[in-house]
């Protein structure tokens, strides 16, 4: 259903470029040529009555209530089918129309549950507006017929129920599910009168194909599909648009309200990012937000084996604010740090790094992007000038051939990855090079990958050279581009590296396991395929050489010329919802805001003015540095916002014994996670639902972050920031996030432009945004690079030095899975769980049969750094040799056994590769016996705690 | 009903050879009832992983045309026409015949198992109304009579 008080204009828009006038109802009306009749009626103000239609979806032309008379033209045409034509004359209400109308919406209601005054959709059904639109008065066939109205409810799905009794079969929810997420889960079983709407095979949602995206429930014009939040609290009154706090998409929605209470996540069809789309975590899966397990009461304790102890605002920060200047003033002022969030927006990380800098008085900040796109900031910045992807997420839309690189835009962007399905049905060819099976490959109705190249994991230098070679040797490089635009000198030394024969598909075949062939096939079609664009995600950065693979993609798409322009570019997939954001706004140990050097001393003296402080000119720590301080004894403080680092980090027996040596941890987060398990301090977050800010997206987007309920803590993060700057004794006084960001875009170049006034205007700006592009920049490296000259680097193949053996005989990569989002702190704590309860090890038929292992038994997985237990899921989609594992459930693992390998250039920590040894056992492993134990017994703490009154 | 994995050989087999066909879903629906008598659910996941469709795509085709049935049939498939001509020559009465001497409705299977009834609309048999099939063979000027001598042939022949 779509949302309240929001014109719905029956068919898409046309994009073409020429203009037609016609008369409708007497009035010229001037629009599109392809449009529509009822869009061009729609656009003059003047309704047609209409129920198969809408605009998201092609012209459909089934319901015939949109009818209209054409001067000239025989007959009824449907409006919704019938392109406008230049001097046409529409006459849109008369009473043979009227009659006709009125003749249809009797037939539909002689089969329809009389129940208006107690159905969901009351006051929200456009059946209801259209039967009322054109009058019907009775039904002359009375209701005792044959009909619908026994037909059994579908509440299978834990979101929206099905109620066919309602349904009048205008295929919009199969329609939807089609063309808008391209995943043809519903069909039209039967024929007549027998036609129903049919998940799957006639089965219930929740057994069906159907990835409960929502498409369908925005589609349905009835209370067939309705969400059962509508159904418990009615309809909702009024609704804010703000940006999902979930994946690096960003999509917009209307958060639709019921005063303070959220009743639903409707994606806004004016959204830059996502027009209307949505996911099963950004529509649905809200219910974290007011979970009771939010902790809403700060709360401190000496030690961590003590009880927690409940606090006032004051107290907490007063307690933190003297633990941490102790210990500054016990062991040095660079023995504390902090931490920023990729999930909270700009303004809160600028503060907090604002916080480290001017307030702790060193350089100690770091960011979870450290651990997945560090070494995309690294490798385009070398290459291109600039930390971020190139395009807009429409581009696609103009691409004929589309790379896949290590990323799984279904389940990871699964928003990005419908449009990008789209395009593919259109006919744009598909590279894939991933170690997995993933859906893109085949497992996509109507879409094939052309080229999988189904690589060895840690290989991508070796295969992304390998493309190179044949570009170079064959040929087909774009030497006019590359010698305008780019650095000549370094791309002539390019070229002879690449073409050195080691670099060959062939000689590289064994090393990959990518058949020579289908590596020279790929590279031809990227390189002739018209628009090339590569789209890539943590299966490239996190290696050992993820910075030389970010390199080598770069160079690619320079060698061909697929830069700066519609439909091409190089795109990474950002994991979480603001890590573009946080990397921008100067998260990193050596950089300030917008990527400048911290010993760059014009910069810092920007800086120290604005900041009214001196500030340092070293880099500060890493996090896997802070890591190893902590057990050295150098760094004893930290603070951690909105980050789970003891579930998301590798390795982490290593990091459970980095915190428990801090003498003191301060968490701020909604829930009490498992980094809080080991903390001293705990201030209650807020979520994305309780502030005022902004995301930025994958795709450069600000997009506002919109308040719509009070903070249940009564604070928003940035606030809780700036009350512990100022206990430090570093003063900071914004009375809204919007003077954060005024503040921003006062120090920063490529955010000069931004404000909160231009983005209520706007709805969301693409940075750069300055004085040369006020409106932002949706496409960049357009006329020139960001550093002036494209530079080529060379990517020798470096094997990573976590190596199988016969001990460790296996190799280990990790992901994601569509429902479940990062360490789960949000999407476990919702019924997204129906759909993925447990992480799996994925492993090939052929290595199960080996290890006498069945589907569903449980595996030992060890390697060199620890070992855990997960439940077998035997699967093509591996193969033999890689198993693999996602990491959204604490007790699964998964980073016990990863490794502290880490990329060269950035320590983005190698969790792509790990070798190691499965097999069957009867009970979970040591660590995860002792994990339960620990986690237990702070929980108790947690439920002990000594309430604030007390 | 038969296990599925015993028939799956044959379908996978069936999708096999019309791999390369444009507009392939219909001869292998076909290809597939005409072997096995039937569609078996279970093999619409093969069909739609072979065509790179969905189940819901396939699930749709075969609910929409009658022809296909997702059930086995009896040994014997009868088709009355329930087409104009046939209508016009006494067919309704044939249809009600047909259904009291089987003791079954349209879409149902004798419980012996030896025959399914069927309506089908025209079997270009017009001059010949009313007209049948049992199997692949074409009966006209159906009678009652001729009809009960039918069926005592093919349930001797059985």
């Amino acid at each position: 259903m779509s949302a309240n008080n929001e014109i719905d204009y029956g068919t898409p828009a046309s994009s073409s470029a020429n203009q037609v006038t016609l008369e409708i109802d007497g009035h010229k009306v001037t629009v599109n040529a392809g449009s529509s009749v009822m869009r061009a009626a729609a656009e003059a103000g003047i309704s047609i009555p209409k129920l198969c239609a809408t605009d998201s979806l092609d012209p459909f032309g089934s319901c015939r209530m949109c009818l209209v008379q054409v001067e000239g033209a025989r007959g009824y045409p449907a409006s919704c089918t019938t392109p406008v034509a230049d001097g046409m004359k529409v006459c849109t209400q008369n009473d043979k129309l009227a009659s006709i109308r009125r003749g249809i919406a009797e037939l539909y209601i002689s089969d329809h549950p009389l129940d208006c005054l107690t159905c969901a959709a009351n006051g929200d059904c456009e059946l209801q507006d259209t039967v009322g639109q054109v009058g019907l008065r009775e039904v002359r066939y009375g209701f005792d017929g044959e009909n619908h109205l026994d037909s059994e409810k579908d509440t299978s799905n834990p979101y929206f129920s099905f109620d066919p009794s309602k349904c009048i079969v205008c295929s919009r929810c199969v329609r939807a599910c089609e063309e808008v997420q391209g995943t043809f889960a519903l069909t039209i079983d039967g024929r007549g009168f027998d036609s129903k709407v049919s998940p799957g095979q006639n089965q219930p949602f929740m057994e069906s194909e159907c990835v409960s995206c929502g498409a369908c429930v925005q589609a349905c014009p009835t209370a067939t599909l309705m969400e059962k939040s509508v159904i418990d609290s009615g309809v909702p009154e009024h609704s804010t648009i703000t940006t999902c706090a979930y994946c690096g998409v960003g999509c917009s929605f209307k958060a639709e309200m019921k005063g303070e209470q959220l009743v639903r996540m409707v994606p806004d069809k004016n959204g830059q990012a996502n027009h209307g789309h949505s996911c099963v975590k950004g529509r649905f899966a809200f219910g974290y937000a007011t979970h009771k397990d939010r902790i809403t009461t700060p709360m401190v304790r000496e030690n961590i084996a003590d009880p927690w102890r409940e606090v006032s605002w004051e107290e907490a920060i007063s307690f933190a604010a003297n633990k941490l200047k102790g210990i500054q003033a016990k062991y040095g002022k660079d023995s504390i740090g902090g931490i920023t969030s990729s999930r909270c927006t700009n303004e809160e990380t600028y503060l907090v790094q604002k916080l480290i800098r001017a307030g702790f008085g060193n350089n100690n900040v770091d960011t979870c992007a450290r651990v997945c796109h560090s070494p995309t900031g690294y490798g385009l910045k070398s290459t291109f000038g600039e930390s971020s992807g190139t395009q807009t997420f429409d581009s696609v839309m103009q691409s004929d051939v589309i790379m896949v690189i290590g990323a799984n835009p279904t389940d990871g962007h699964p928003v990005f990855g419908s449009m990008m399905k789209r395009r593919l049905r259109q006919g744009a060819k598909l590279i894939v090079v991933d170690p997995r099976s993933i859906d893109l490959v085949s497992n996509s109705p109507h879409v094939k990958a052309d080229y999988h190249l189904k690589l060895r994991p840690g290989t991508n230098v070796a295969v992304v050279t390998a493309l190179a070679h044949v570009i170079v040797t064959e040929g087909l490089a774009d030497e006019k581009f590359a010698l305008e635009r780019c650095d000549v000198e370094s791309f002539t030394k390019w070229k002879t590296f690449v073409a050195l024969p080691q670099h060959s598909p062939e000689a590289v075949a064994e090393l990959t396991g990518v058949p020579a062939e289908t590596m020279r096939a790929a590279a031809r079609l990227y390189a002739t395929g018209g628009n090339g664009a590569i789209y890539y995600g943590l299966g490239v950065t996190e290696h050992s050489q993820g910075s030389t693979t970010v390199i080598g993609i770069a160079n690619l798409a320079m060698a061909t010329g697929n830069i700066g322009r519609d439909g091409v570019g190089v795109n990474p997939l950002r994991g979480q919802n603001n890590v573009q954001g946080s990397c921008d706004m100067g998260s990193f140990p050596h950089e300030f805001v917008g990527y400048r050097h911290v010993s760059d001393s014009q910069t810092r003296v920007q800086f120290e003015s604005a900041w009214n402080v001196a500030l340092s000119s070293e880099p500060g720590l890493r996090i896997p540095n802070m890591f190893a301080a902590a057990i050295d004894g150098s760094f004893k403080g930290l603070y951690v916002q909105g980050e789970d680092i003891a579930q998301s980090d590798p390795d982490i027996t290593h990091v459970h014994h980095a915190l428990r040596e801090l003498e003191c941890l301060v968490v701020q987060d909604i829930f009490l996670n498992e980094t809080a398990k080991f903390a001293h301090v705990f201030l209650p977050g807020s979520s994305f639902l309780e502030k005022n800010g902004t995301f930025t997206n994958a795709e450069r987007r600000i997009s506002p972050v919109r308040k719509v309920m009070t903070p249940l803590g009564g604070k928003e993060d940035w606030e809780v920031t700036q009350d512990l700057s100022n206990a430090l004794g570093y003063p900071m006084n914004y009375s809204h996030p919007s003077e954060i960001m005024d503040e921003i875009a006062a120090l920063t170049p490529q955010f000069a432009g931004v404000s909160y006034e231009k983005i209520d205007e706007m709805g969301s700006i693409q940075w750069p945004c300055n004085e040369e592009t006020p409106d932002g920049t949706p496409i960049m490296h357009a006329e020139q690079f960001v550093r002036g000259k494209g530079r080529f680097m060379l990517t020798e193949y470096v094997a990573t030095e976590e190596r199988t053996s016969s001990k460790y005989p296996l190799i280990l990569t990790t992901g994601r899975i569509l429902s479940q989002y990062n360490v789960g702190a949000q999407t476990r704590r919702t019924e997204n769980v129906a759909w993925h309860e447990e992480d799996r090890l994925e492993l090939h038929p052929h290595d199960a049969e080996v290890l006498g292992i069945s589907d569903g038994d449980w595996c030992g997985v060890k390697s060199r750094s620890g070992e855990t237990v997960l439940r077998a899921l035997i699967t093509d989609r591996m193969q033999p040799g890689v198993v693999y594992t996602t990491f959204h459930f604490p007790h699964s693992g998964a980073n016990v056994i990863t490794t502290d390998n880490s990329d060269w250039a950035t320590n983005c920590p190698e969790y792509k590769v790990t070798a190691v040894h499965v097999a069957k056992v009867a009970q979970t492993s040591a660590w995860q016996q002792e994990y339960q134990d620990f986690s237990d017994n702070q929980l108790a703490l947690l439920e002990n705690r000594i309430a604030v009154n007390e | 009903m038969q296990d599925y994995q015993t028939q799956k050989p044959t379908v996978l087999e069936i999708l096999d050879t019309h791999q390369a066909m444009p507009g392939n879903l219909l001869p292998i629906l076909h290809g597939i009832q005409d072997t096995l008598g039937y569609i078996p659910p279970a093999a619409v996941v093969d069909i739609a992983k072979s065509l790179n469709l969905s189940q819901a795509e396939v699930h749709g085709v075969i609910s929409f045309y009658h022809y296909f049935r997702e059930t086995p049939p009896g040994d014997h498939t009868i088709r009355i026409c329930r087409a104009e001509s046939c209508q016009a020559m006494n067919g309704k009465a044939l249809e009600a015949h047909a259904k009291q001497q089987l003791g079954i409705d349209f879409h149902e299977t004798t419980a012996d198992g030896i025959f399914s009834l069927e309506p089908v609309y025209c079997l270009g048999n017009c001059a010949c109304s009313p007209s049948i099939t049992i199997d692949d063979e074409v009966i006209g000027r159906v009678t009652t009579e001729k009809f009960d001598r039918l069926l005592a042939t093919y349930k001797g022949a059985k």
